[in-house]
């Protein structure tokens, strides 16, 4: 019995923890100006990011050269939207507030990869730049 | 028998335990963060103690499966006062600290004797499943301690980034053992259930290696926007 509750408690409280913590590294990266060409390229010149555009935009910073200092968050944003379709699909029809609080996660989740892709870019070029220093 | 999987997931935790610890020596952040990184030098060396055990009697044994639990039980309890730390550091303005300091000495004392209560009452039967319990029950403290200094960074409105990360990893960590503990005591036969706790165990030192670097002391948020509840 007391292990049952201590299930329930504990389950309830890693969602809480889980989702607070996805909240602050999106937080972060909710601050950051996006460039005009990421904008451009991946077509999210309109004001705001759709969640629906988060796995296109990963799969663009997928294609991009790894930094090797993004990927813990990638991972944990990634899980985070699975995360938040699940609530969508299961717990949506219990409140439209949930629905709406999950796609304005959702569109966070599209503003942080496009971040990502942003610095990945940015990234490349320098790498281009060393490689091609007469040539760039 | 362990897996390359295994192996894996151990040489992970252990290159980012050992990061943690000598980075905080190279940037001069040790002290700031004396009981987390203490916690952290002893997780790496409990690590090391682990590959000797497994390496000399196997994972099979009693010696590792003993060593294992036994050994995660004094981490606990170290963790205990990593908590102690980050509660300093959200009242260090209050100037509590005293406070502090006596509230986890009593604490302490009172898991000791919980746990010694706990071991007389087993004693005949010092058993796997008392060890599984015993875990669960240290880790469901570390959730509800954790829950209440979440719960004044949120009240207070702490806006250290580093230290929100920190703290909200550590509930991470204290939840998600505390549930595969209970899980494995109300569903011991459950071989997959085994596997978790390594995974968990990756978790803490990947995420604190991850805030120390990449999230500077003064790296500011407003932190009543990260509390988990559907705002519109």
């Amino acid at each position: 019995m007391i292990a049952a509750l201590i299930v329930v408690i504990s389950l309830a409280a890693l969602l809480q923890f889980f989702i607070s913590y996805c909240r602050s590294l999106l937080a972060t990266y909710g601050k950051v100006e996006l460039s005009e060409q990421v904008r451009e390229i991946t077509g999210l010149e309109r004001e705001p990011v759709t969640g629906e555009e988060f796995k296109r935009v990963l799969q663009l910073v997928r294609l991009c050269p790894d930094r090797g200092d993004d990927g813990f968050e990638i991972r944990l944003v990634g899980a985070y939207y699975s995360l938040l379709n699940a609530m969508r699909a299961m717990i949506g029809w219990l409140s439209p507030g949930i629905i709406g609080w999950a796609e304005h996660e959702r569109q966070s989740c599209s503003y942080f990869a496009a971040v990502a892709l942003d610095r990945r870019i940015m990234y490349s070029r320098d790498l281009l730049a060393q490689q091609m220093p007469d040539r760039v | 028998m362990l897996g390359p999987l295994n192996y894996v997931v151990w040489s992970v935790a252990f290159l980012a335990e050992g990061y943690v610890v000598v980075r905080a020596f190279a940037e001069k952040d040790f002290l700031p963060y004396f009981s987390l990184n203490f916690y952290m030098f002893a997780v790496a060396l409990v690590s090391v103690g682990e590959y000797y055990y497994l390496q000399r009697f196997g994972f099979a044994s009693v010696q590792y499966y003993y060593f294992y639990y036994y050994s995660d039980f004094f981490l606990t309890v170290f963790l205990f006062f990593a908590v102690t730390g980050l509660y300093e550091h959200v009242f260090r303005e209050m100037k509590v600290s005293q406070y502090i300091r006596l509230g986890a000495a009593l604490l302490l004392v009172a898991t000791a004797a919980f746990s010694y209560l706990v071991v007389q009452q087993h004693k005949e039967h010092l058993t796997g499943r008392f060890v599984v319990e015993l875990g669960q029950n240290l880790y469901f403290v570390g959730v509800v301690l954790t829950y209440l200094l979440w719960g004044a960074v949120l009240k207070l409105r702490e806006t250290r980034a580093r230290l929100v990360q920190l703290v909200l990893a550590l509930g991470i960590y204290f939840s998600a053992s505390a549930a595969t503990y209970a899980l494995r005591n109300l569903f011991n036969g459950l071989e997959f259930l085994k596997i978790i706790p390594p995974l968990v165990n990756t978790w803490l030192p990947l995420a604190w290696a991850y805030t120390f670097t990449k999230v500077p002391e003064e790296a500011r948020l407003t932190t009543a926007r990260l509390a988990a509840r559907p705002s519109r």
